[in-house]
């Protein structure tokens, strides 16, 4: 039996201090209070004095409420029964189902050792074609979508977990809208994908501190199927929610911030996690696609500027469109060369990228009174069908159609000389209809 | 003397306590008990009975009272035959057996030896009894991979030392004494082919440092033409995320013309190591016919692995280039990047509640960066030889701004400054280092007033371009638009270089010169271009003849070909080439 304490020394923001031995650093307490139990963690050791963080936050906590140490770290369930549930941001259930305790995990766990990985090389289809055509999402990759609040980037998150060829999806809230999760679960679920999901889901009403659980919850379970064999998907959104919850504890435990009131380890923590997304081996894998919220737009704010600095690329997701010039996915040349895609795969991916970036030329030129010449026509044509049969967000295609329609799309604004493509690709791929 | 022991007392972080009576120092490795596994640490502050230690492993369930045993030795790696093609952590243990023994993931408090000590090695003595010899001399050596590996006098042994007896030629382990040696008050000493020396303290087992000059040639044209790297040197490569670090280093690491090479993954990402393990072991080293994981040693500390152990790994880079200059060699260390090896020194002098200085880096910080690149250096040996340690840095500054401390504090200690650019990244003109903002205090191979001439048709082409968005080609004068074009000439078939073109990837210092002077030409010339869209049809031409050019081999018979179809098509357009 534990040892149970009933004397709170202090409290300080969400980080209470009490007088106890014989507790393990980073151990579990259940802290019981007049509104029900929360766990804490310990963050500190100082002699007898151990400061915990409440995870339901220290509101209503008296001095007298029962701290009761539990021997052991954060832990979490894993069972195969977790499929279809949905938990909180301390690992219970907030579906109306049982609570499970098959088997209980260590989270956080140690990392992969480096001479254990592979190369990446299995490309994940989305059927998005500004995905799969121009920055192939690629199995072990960590990639977060940068954007604003206001761009549909929830929706974009739940489509690509919908369509993306993987065994199962790990979908972690972090401050979650309560509406973004009810839409979430609802498009899972009409899209016949709940079965194979797990929530771990902090909405924006829950307490902040259990938000700082769902990446490592969401990833350590992840770890447990990938090692069973089981490609995963993990969906982090969002990232800098997180951040801003380690923030506020930092500031609680007078940590000096280094940027913009941030901890000095927030680089190292958000590669903590990131770094989890891993190919096993002879086993499963995960990859973690993450929202990055850029405060203000500005993608030099900490958060996505050290996201930048640990991801393997990244999607800007600018006016309800991937934007084809800042997003990149840096392992897609893993995928898409000729023997792991079709061979004019990345031929119609540089091609189209840079007529397309002549065509945002000529719209300059054009937008600043320029005369047009017939070339300038033909780009602002390209333009026009690239934007809406390519980067809208509602295509959705399998990739080898999407690049015929890269070939058909090219052949209507084109003559084939003109996109400067090899000659043995246009004798094979040009389409008959075309010029 | 009884190893000391002590108790924690505090745990914070990465951050422990320890009440401890004894003798210890600074920088003195302590091992937490926990059960059967033994938690390295370091001491990095004493207080009155306390030690402050920062710990290279998870701290999770340590416990107030938990034992704490000091090993009276500093932070040191292990020297000796058989460095060549590891993969170590910070702390210099080895991956590949690590991953052998325990499987997918790290284990915490496990300790591997670093050097095979059943392996044996083919000593050949280069002493006799009777012989005098100082610290870093060599006493024999052994042949690894296609070295002569020096057996050396300890680094730590101060004075001189009569040499009593030496090993016949033979093979021996690591361990076997090969040399017994009496110091001036008589006293023996059994040397072996290995010792440990601490990382944080430089090797200086030399007759004296010199001033570095000559090239290290890169294959990178930017880089030898235009900013180049002296053998000894030191350079750093800041730039934002995606600019092209990491790639720009991996470049470096295959084709750098230096005998070994050090690559320290610094607090960056596991994938990216594993593209250098599994490849480098595939790349035939084309100086030596031998793969170039036979000339390289990667040191492997990546963000998700311990924090202070990161903050060792540097140290542990480093260390081990100062060991291999010792044998004579051109050794290269890359770490990318340091910027994350200074956030650990952050997160560690935050838990130490130090006063904070710019953006709550420690005071120290800027000391800390000139010492490590300090370790750098040419350096002639007591037996004549020279040996050279160059250090190059990436630095990945907080929103790709160069004014923040880390890069400041680098850029005034190096000897080239090579800025990535994220408009050029974004262009994909690769490498991405800026041609307008870079700079290298070191001797170019090629003519420097050559090198400046072209460096001004930069300026001045990239002016005009500028002016061009404003008042479009219309505005833009012949002249201008000339100088326009011959800027962005030199860009795309000198500047840029194709990393994925067997050929193109690395360029010799004999091409580079020859192809440097026919770029110059076309600067110099004063072309009959009176119509703007001629002027850009011709550039487009000759740049494309020129990109081909780069794309095939010196020694191709079709090298000369192409030449020849340059320099026609550069006499049919100029009217009185020599002129300008
Ligand atoms: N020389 C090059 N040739 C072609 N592509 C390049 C080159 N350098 C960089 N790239 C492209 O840019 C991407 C990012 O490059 P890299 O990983 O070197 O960036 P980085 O500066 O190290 O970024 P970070 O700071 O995030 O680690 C690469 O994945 C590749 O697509
Ligand atoms: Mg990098």
């Amino acid at each position: 039996m534990r040892k149970v304490y009933n004397k709170i020394l202090s409290i300080s923001g969400n980080v209470i201090t009490v007088k106890a031995s014989d507790v393990g650093y980073e151990e579990l307490a259940e802290i019981t209070t007049h509104r029900g139990k929360s766990l804490a963690q310990v963050i500190k050791l100082d002699g007898d004095l151990v400061s915990l963080q409440v995870f339901a936050g220290s509101r209503g906590v008296s001095v007298s409420d029962e701290v009761r140490f539990l021997g052991h770290p954060m832990q979490v369930t894993y069972s195969d029964n977790m499929l279809g549930r949905i938990f909180d941001g301390a690992g219970n259930p907030r579906d109306k189902g049982p609570q499970l305790a098959d088997e209980m995990i260590e989270v956080a766990g140690p990392s992969v050792n480096p001479a254990k990985r592979i190369i990446p090389k299995r490309m994940i289809r989305t059927n998005i074609p500004m995905i799969d055509i121009f920055n192939s999402l690629v199995v072990s990759q960590k990639l977060p979508i940068f954007s604003i609040s206001g761009e549909p980037y929830n929706e974009l998150l739940a489509r690509i977990a919908l369509q993306a060829e993987v065994d199962m999806i790990i979908l972690g809230g972090i401050g979650l809208k309560y509406d973004e999760y009810m839409k979430f679960k609802s498009v899972l679920e009409e899209g016949g994908a709940l079965s194979r999901s797990i929530f771990f889901m902090n909405t924006a009403s829950d307490p902040i501190v259990e938000s700082l659980m769902v990446p490592d919850l969401s990833l350590a379970v992840a770890e447990k199927f990938a090692l069973k064999g089981k490609d995963v998907l993990v969906l982090l959104t969002d990232m800098t929610n997180f951040a801003d919850a380690m923030k506020e504890i930092a500031i609680t435990m007078e940590q000096v911030p280094s940027n913009r009131g941030y901890p000095g380890d927030l680089y190292s923590q958000l590669a903590a996690r990131y770094e989890k997304a891993v190919d096993f081996e002879g086993a499963g894998s995960i990859t973690v696609l993450a929202v990055t919220t850029m405060p203000g737009d500005d993608v030099t704010h900490p958060v996505p500027d050290n996201t930048g600095y640990i991801t393997e690329g990244q999607f800007y997701l600018h006016h309800g469109y991937i934007d084809p010039f800042g997003s990149l996915s840096r392992l897609k040349q893993q995928v898409n060369g000729s023997d792991s895609s079709r061979k004019d795969h990345r031929a119609i991916m540089d091609g189209m990228i840079q007529l397309y970036a002549q065509y945002i030329e000529t719209e300059e030129k054009r937008s600043m009174g320029f005369r047009m010449s017939s070339w300038d026509q033909k780009l602002l044509k390209y333009g026009q069908h690239f934007k809406s049969q390519m980067m809208n967000l509602t295509v959705n295609i399998p990739l080898e159609e999407a690049l015929d329609r890269g070939w058909q799309i090219l052949a209507d604004c084109f003559t084939s000389e003109e996109t400067r493509m090899r000659t043995e690709l246009i004798n094979e791929f040009w389409p008959t209809n075309g010029k | 003397m009884k190893p000391n022991t002590g108790k924690i007392i505090g745990v914070s972080g990465n951050m422990v306590t320890v009440s401890v009576d004894g003798n210890i120092m600074q920088n003195e490795v302590a091992y937490i008990i926990k059960g059967d596994q033994r938690l390295k640490s370091e001491i990095v502050r004493i207080g009155d009975g306390v030690a402050f230690m920062q710990v290279f492993e998870s701290t999770k369930g340590l416990n107030i009272g938990d034992d704490v045993e000091f090993s009276g030795q500093l932070l040191s790696v292990q020297l000796g035959p058989g460095l060549l093609t590891h993969i170590y952590d910070g702390l210099q243990n080895p991956l590949p057996d690590l991953a052998e023994a325990h499987g997918f993931f790290l284990p915490r408090g496990v300790e591997l030896k670093p050097l095979d000590e059943t392996a044996k090695w083919k000593f050949t003595p280069s002493v006799k009894a009777g012989d005098v010899v100082v610290a870093g001399q060599s006493l024999g050596f052994v042949p690894e991979g296609i070295f002569e590996h020096q057996i050396m006098v300890p680094f730590d042994l101060r004075g001189e030392f009569t040499v009593t007896e030496v090993a016949k030629a033979g093979d021996y382990t690591i361990t076997d004494t090969i040399a017994q040696v009496k110091d001036e008050k008589g006293k023996s000493l059994n040397i072996s082919m290995s010792f440990r020396w601490p990382v944080k303290l430089a090797i200086e087992a030399y007759k004296e440092k010199i001033v570095p000059v000559d090239p290290l040639v890169t294959q990178a044209r930017i880089i030898d033409t235009f900013f180049p790297v002296a053998k000894g040197g030191t350079f750093c490569i800041p730039g934002p995320f995606g600019a092209g670090k990491t790639v720009l280093q991996h470049i470096l690491s295959r084709y750098a013309q230096v005998d070994i090479v050090i690559v320290a993954a610094c607090g960056e990402r596991a994938g990216e190591v594993v593209e250098l393990l599994r490849e480098f072991p595939e790349l035939e080293d084309p100086r030596t016919g031998k793969t170039l994981m036979d000339r390289t040693i990667i040191i492997c500390n990546t963000s998700s692995m311990p924090v202070a152990a990161r903050e060792a790994s540097v140290y542990t880079a480093v260390t081990l280039g100062e060991y291999y200059r010792q044998m004579g060699l051109d050794v290269l260390l890359m770490a990318d990047s340091t910027s994350r090896w200074a956030q650990a020194m952050r997160e560690l002098s935050g838990r130490l509640e130090e006063i904070p200085g710019e953006e709550a880096f420690p005071a120290y910080l800027e000391s800390r960066i000139a010492e490590f690149y300090e370790r750098s250096g040419l350096v002639e040996l007591h037996d004549g030889k020279v040996g050279s340690l160059t250090i190059g840095g990436t630095v990945s500054p907080a929103g790709g701004n160069f004014e923040e401390p880390v890069t400041q504090a680098t850029l005034k200690v190096v000897g080239a400054f090579l800025g990535l650019s994220r408009d050029r990244a974004n262009a994909r003109r690769f490498p991405s280092i800026h041609p307008l903002e870079s700079w290298s205090k070191y001797p170019t191979f090629v003519d420097d007033n050559e090198v400046a001439a072209a460096r001004d048709m930069l300026q001045r082409g990239s002016d005009v371009g500028q002016m061009m968005m404003v008042v479009g080609e219309e505005g833009t004068s012949h002249e201008d638009f000339q100088l326009y074009l011959k800027g962005e000439f030199l860009d795309s078939v000198f500047l840029q270089q194709n990393a994925f073109d067997k050929v193109d990837a690395g360029s010799s210092k004999d091409r580079q010169q020859y192809v440097f002077a026919m770029v110059n030409r076309v600067l110099k010339t004063n072309f009959q271009l009176d119509d703007k869209e001629k002027a850009r049809g011709f550039f487009n031409q000759l740049r494309q003849l020129f990109i081909d050019w780069n794309y095939i081999a010196m020694d191709d018979a079709e090298f000369k070909a192409q030449e020849n179809s340059i320099d026609k098509l550069i006499k049919e357009n100029s009217g009185n080439e020599e002129s300008l």
